[in-house]
């Protein structure tokens, strides 16, 4: 067993409660040991640091000086989520670069009681950890259900490749992490050119028009390299490609239907949980079609919004109204993207 | 890049006059953000998946800074519509850390009240509130307070995802309270009080 400090995040609890569910259940069989850091706080995400400076890494520092009391044998804190890992990590990162917000964070940090050394802690994201830890090695020796005839379209977002001060990943625009994962359990993946795009995100909710447009080229594009699913690693990232599909759809009056999970509930699949213990069936687009491919039934999710046209032939329509069906593009700029 | 090289940068080809604004910014920011060696190669707008809805590309906002323009900067939407990509921040040949700039032209616009469209500044603003409240998140209290203000007809259009969210379990009515609350406030109250002037 490897033992790790674990920090959930907020969205762990709520919106991303299927990329909890599904690591707990693989955490065993891969000999991942996490101990939740105790009574962690929110990691301010993108927005508390827009606002104060200090206040904001010192948020974040509290959840580090608490990291660092804790005794179970190792310094290495694990995140899932895309923002609190990188925000965990920069705030380690800048802390030691720059004195002076290193001095001022513990100045705040004492009136609670804590301290805390810049450089203590190992901060990692758990697809590092499984890569680099674990080992695909052992990864492909656990699976028992190889994903074979799912094309997967890895997305990995922005905020675990980027900026990467401590030089983890391949590479920061074309790393080749999540595709080795998906690989070695048996998944067929698509040669994703937005594996690391934008999917907009706290733009859904103070811009919605500027997150659709970065939506529609995600969801778009795995659809045009014919991937079943895209499979991230942010809840960030999942819930605006799934649960705002249905506006995006809206606004564009495009009919994609784009699934998209969590890399640790397909590789829950791969080790033979039932789908139902890896949170799926809460998905907002509904994986149904893409897992029966590889004979897996989920629960069906609700869909948003009213239901989808299958097929472009389906009614009798003049042309001029069948311009927005699925899967083409609607013009010449659309059709370079 | 070596602080010396930065050093007679500045001094070879800034004025004196025009070094607060450039310079203020670089201070305010999290790490050291190389701020004043941007060489205008526009590598970061080139690089930015929302740079057509931006007043100014970054690359145009940083010579504003330093030519001064306070009021031109604060006011611009760049900041806000920046979506922390990192895009632009490794591909830039002079290792800006833009997108920590973007946070602090955030803040400074919120503090002299500068920004043109309120949705953004009080989002975050909300945000900030549940966490200082709760230690923690809470999604359903954000959406709500949140749209109810800024897009009240998008609520509409939105409860059907919303009771999605609540009967999928992915989203709770009820926040969650960290025990060291009271802790956690004497940390911010006490950071509030701090600001970075070195």
């Amino acid at each position: 067993m490897n033992d790790y400090l674990f920090y959930p995040g907020c969205s762990m609890e709520s919106s991303a409660k299927a990329y909890y569910d599904s690591l707990m259940e693989i955490a065993e069989p891969l000999g991942i040991n996490l101990k939740e850091i105790e009574d962690w706080n929110c990691c301010g995400a993108t927005e508390y640091v827009g606002i104060n400076l200090i206040p904001a890494y010192s948020l974040i520092a509290r959840n580090l000086a608490l990291a660092a009391k804790m005794n179970n044998g190792t310094k290495t804190v694990v995140a899932p989520c895309s923002a609190c890992y990188l925000n965990l990590a920069k705030a380690d990162y800048y802390m030691a670069e720059r004195p002076a917000l290193g001095e001022k964070v513990n100045q705040a940090l004492e009136a609670g009681g804590l301290h805390y050394v810049p450089g203590t802690l190992d901060i990692r994201h758990i697809l590092d950890v499984i890569i680099n830890d674990i080992g695909l090695d052992v990864l492909k020796s656990k699976v028992v259900k190889p994903l074979k005839g799912l094309r997967v379209a890895p997305y990995l977002g922005c905020m675990v490749p980027r900026p990467d001060y401590y030089h983890r990943w391949s590479d920061p625009e074309h790393p080749i992490e999540l595709e080795e994962v998906l690989k070695a359990i048996g998944a067929e993946v698509v040669d994703f050119p937005r594996a690391t795009a934008c999917c907009g995100g706290h733009m859904t909710q103070i811009g919605p028009e500027t997150a659709y447009e970065l939506i529609r080229r995600l969801i778009s594009s795995a659809e045009k390299y014919k991937a079943d699913i895209m499979v991230t690693v942010c809840p960030m990232c999942q819930m605006n490609i799934d649960a705002y599909q249905a506006e995006t759809n809206r606004h564009f009056g495009t009919h994609y239907h784009m699934p998209i999970v969590f890399f640790t509930q397909l590789i829950g699949l791969a080790l033979g949980f039932p789908p139902e213990k890896l949170g799926f069936g809460t998905e907002i687009t509904s994986t149904k079609e893409a897992l029966a491919r590889i004979g897996v039934e989920v629960p069906e999710a609700v869909e948003e919004g009213a239901p989808r046209r299958k097929k472009e032939e389906g009614l009798p329509m003049p042309p001029r109204l069948l311009k927005n069906v699925k899967g083409k593009p609607r013009n010449a700029e659309e059709a370079e993207q | 890049m070596p602080q010396a090289d930065t050093q007679s940068f500045r001094t070879a080809l800034i004025q004196e006059e025009d070094l607060s604004l450039l310079e203020e910014v670089s201070m305010k920011t999290a790490g050291v953000s190389h701020l004043e060696m941007c060489i205008q190669c526009g590598s970061c707008g080139g690089s930015c998946p929302p740079a057509e809805e931006m007043d100014h590309t970054p690359r145009m906002l940083f010579a504003m800074l330093r030519a001064g323009m306070r009021d031109a900067v604060l006011q611009s939407n760049t900041p806000w519509i920046c979506v922390s990509c990192y895009h632009c921040v490794v591909r830039c040949p002079q290792n800006v850390h833009i997108t920590d700039v973007m946070y602090t032209l955030k803040s400074m616009a919120i503090r002299a009240k500068k920004y043109r469209d309120a949705t953004a500044p009080e989002f975050s603003e909300t945000f900030v509130d549940m966490v200082e409240k709760y230690g923690r998140s809470f999604e359903f209290g954000l959406a709500t307070r949140h749209y109810l203000k800024h897009a009240p007809l998008r609520l509409v259009g939105m409860s059907t995802l919303g009771l999605g969210m609540l009967t999928k379990g992915r989203m709770s009515l009820t926040p969650k309270r960290i025990k060291g609350m009271p802790q956690l406030k004497a940390i911010l109250d006490k950071a509030k009080e701090l600001e970075l002037t070195s």
